[in-house]
């Protein structure tokens, strides 16, 4: 660094974005990311603590001030080192981690000033690495491990695994690897061919990736203990959308959010009819929820060419669950917020198609027992949204095939699988679970740790056994 | 990428694949489907399996030419690769025992009554089949039907093979004559399965009904294919995709099918302008 190079703490580098108006009519990712010079004037701020609490926020333990001064230093290829060490899914993470409830939330910096830019500089180091450097890896230990998904959980237990010295095979039911990481995640939020890389990195470290493949119908968990595998580790996720159970769901125009999202982003319904996959051309849409997915449907509906995109959310903007970056980029693109309503009825035309949505106002009470406010409604306060289509992104649960087809798997009451706290072997010896399948949904980032640290004592357990 | 191993014409718009694959074959039982993706830029469609050779690892999909994704596949010929085939998916038709069970199949339907009724013949029961197509060209698989079942019948709505008439009226004959049916299984179009559950909810037969709605995923993640049965919202893809023809509300069902009607043809138009080869079934509703 010259030696006249006065380093502001108090501020941080902006990320470059596309301007709102621009990236509304395309699918291009909104932020650009830093560039090296951006990267290393960010890293710089950090004020490398004695006792660093950020590596404490992140679920996987990154060594944070380690990579943060190899950028500071230009040491970019070391800084990628250092992440992929504990996050075989480094330019995933650093566009979709929740880093303001995370590392950022720790930093010290944030105390007075805003925090360091950890995300956004764990994105840089991914995104620079110019080829991918494949780890060595030890020799095959002769042992063989299923993972079923190959989503966020499913990838970093099949990594770490083979890092191991095992042979790993990933069984995916659809035609693309990824999970909700494809068919989810819009592609401005987290463009696909970052995913393939992923994947291709992972694949790099020996993991095959059957396609096609769906565990409890092509193949069952038995049957893989049949052929060979010393352990299953279950990542499937938590893909099953739930409804409101409200009058009109089925009618025409109405969506989950994951067949909506999954329309667009894993069958590129944005590109119809160059690919055959339609989806609704909406005038004006609801999408109901205030969570991440439900800013992801919102976002790509305006994409889509919608007039008006209403978010619907029972509770207040303070409670939504989704991270402060997306509710702000959903307002900038326009999307119109509709708090305190609560959906109670959709109302169809003639054949059977959505022509609007009655919602009833809500006013927020004492905390519950999640520390939120409790909605209520306000009687008499209906209100009716001219719209032609629906998105209901209030949530998903376990499909439960798996369970279905695999005896003595125990259940919780949400249809969650039941694991050790440290372990996370399920009630059936040798199948291990992590991810939405155990914690119902939640982000990419917990999933991944739960992964590392069923990856972990899958080893110890197929050791025990030896 | 899946092979197709052979292709035969069936009957008119109809057309037989052979396609390899060896673990769907292991596993498929009667009633189940398979999900389909031509190729890279294709939809995700569900198919019947029709039958399955698990010597030769292939599994029989029979498909009707009726928009873009099928007029596509029935142009594709042996030797050609699909790009997906994903499956077994769906749970497999219950099967019963000691029975009089009479298996409807409507046009296309006939494909996937096909194996249910030779399994349950297999296991012993009375198996009366009921063949309907519009008229005697699209009929097929006659040959397979009879040694699959104990007796066939055969109704045309134009009467140019069989009786002249609907198969409800085939099926009424058959209750008429005093024959104690146990069960019906119909597979058809989505308003035959309606006026069969009709026909015998009066007699108060129990009836199977495999119901086709639009799906994406095929595993339970979109939703896309929910249907109300007996009040309750279901997912035709795990639920079903076989329930009881009395609980089913088939309106909304056809309401639903109705989706995409606009971009279908969007999609028609566009491949046959751009010189894709389709002889499609003109939709008849």
């Amino acid at each position: 660094m010259p030696a006249d190079e006065v380093i502001d703490r108090r501020k941080h580098v902006p990320v470059r974005e596309q301007e709102p108006s621009e990236r509304v009519g395309n699918f291009d990712e909104v932020s650009y990311g830093y560039n090296e010079e951006e990267a290393m004037k960010e890293a710089k701020r950090c004020l490398n603590c004695k006792t660093p609490l950020c590596i404490d926020g992140c679920p996987v333990g990154v060594d944070i001030p380690k990579f943060v001064t190899e950028i500071a230093k230009g040491e970019f290829d070391e800084a990628i080192k250092t992440i992929k060490d504990k996050n075989n899914l480094p330019a995933i993470c650093g566009r979709v981690c929740p880093q303001e409830s995370q590392c950022e939330k720790l930093c010290t910096l944030g105390m007075k000033w805003k925090p360091l830019f950890i995300g956004k500089l764990e994105r840089f180091a991914a995104d620079h690495e110019k080829s991918d450097v494949k780890p060595e890896l030890p020799e095959w230990n002769g042992k063989k491990v299923a993972v079923v998904g190959s989503g966020p959980a499913g990838l970093t237990a099949a990594a770490d695994l083979a890092k191991m010295g095992y042979k790993v095979v990933i069984f995916e039911a659809l035609h693309t690897p990824g999970g909700v990481l494809i068919y989810g995640i819009p592609e401005f939020r987290l463009p696909k061919s970052i995913v393939e890389k992923e994947v291709e990195y992972v694949k790099s470290l020996g993991v095959e990736i059957r396609l096609n493949e769906i565990v409890g119908r092509t193949i069952t968990i038995d049957e893989m203990f049949g052929q060979g595998f010393s352990a299953v580790f279950i990542g499937s996720g938590a893909g099953l959308p739930s409804f409101m159970r409200i009058p009109g769901e089925n009618l025409n125009g109405v969506y989950s959010a994951n067949e909506y999202l999954t329309r667009v982003n894993l069958m590129k319904a944005y590109q119809f009819p160059e690919f055959d996959t339609p989806v609704k051309k909406s005038k004006n849409i609801a999408v109901i929820g205030g969570g991440n997915v439900a800013m992801d449907a919102a976002r790509t509906a305006k994409r889509m060419g919608a007039d008006h995109v209403y978010l619907i959310y029972r509770r207040g903007e303070e409670e939504m669950p989704a991270r402060r970056e997306e509710t702000e980029h959903a307002k900038e693109e326009g999307i119109e917020f509709k708090l305190l309503m609560n959906p109670t009825r959709i109302i169809g035309d003639d054949n059977g198609w959505v022509k609007g949505i009655e919602c009833i106002h809500m006013r927020l009470c004492e905390p519950d027992e999640s520390g939120r406010c409790r909605p209520e409604p306000v009687q008499g306060s209906e209100e009716i949204l001219d719209v032609d289509t629906v998105v209901v992104a209030i949530g998903t649960s376990p499909n439960p095939l798996i369970v279905k087809t695999t005896p003595g798997l125990e259940t919780s009451k949400d249809g969650t699988l039941v694991v050790d706290g440290y372990t996370f072997m399920t009630s059936r010896e040798g199948v291990f679970a992590g991810g939405d399948i155990v914690s119902g949904a939640a982000t990419v980032i917990s999933a991944m740790g739960q992964a590392k640290e069923a990856a972990v004592a899958i080893d110890e357990y197929i050791k025990s056994k030896e | 990428m899946y092979r197709i191993i052979s292709k035969t014409e069936l009957a008119e718009y109809t057309v037989q694949f052979d396609i390899e694959a060896p673990e769907v074959a292991k596993k498929a039982r009667p009633g189940q489907f398979v999900v389909v993706r031509i190729d890279e830029k294709g939809e995700r469609i569900p198919l019947t399996i029709a039958d399955t050779d698990t010597g030769k690892g292939t599994v029989t999909i029979v498909v009707q030419s009726v928009g873009k994704t099928t007029g596509q596949l029935c142009s594709m010929e042996a030797g050609g690769t699909i790009r997906d085939f994903a499956g077994p998916l769906g749970n497999p038709t219950e099967m019963v025992e000691n029975s009089t069970v009479v298996c409807i199949g409507g046009g296309l339907g006939i494909a996937p009554v096909y194996p249910i009724a030779k399994e349950l013949k297999s296991r012993g029961n009375r198996v009366l089949s009921i063949m309907g197509a519009r008229s005697e060209p699209f009929l097929f698989w006659e040959d397979r039907m009879r040694k699959a079942s104990d007796e066939v019948y055969i109704a045309t709505d134009d009467g140019s093979k069989g009786k002249k008439g609907f198969v409800t009226d085939a099926l009424l004959d058959i209750i008429n004559s005093g024959v104690k049916v146990d069960r019906v299984i119909a597979i058809g179009p989505t308003i035959m399965m309606k006026n069969v559950a009709k026909t015998t909810k009066p007699y108060n037969i129990k009836t199977i009904v495999s119901l086709n709605p639009i799906m994406v995923d095929g595993t339970g993640m979109c939703g896309s294919c929910r249907v109300t049965v007996g009040g309750k919202m279901k997912f035709s893809c795990v639920d079903g995709p076989e329930f009881d023809g009395h609980e089913v509300d088939f309106d909304e069902l056809m309401a639903r099918q109705k989706f995409y009607r606009t971009e279908e043809k969007d999609a028609m138009d566009k491949y046959t302008h751009e010189g894709g080869e389709c002889k499609c079934l003109p939709t008849r509703s």
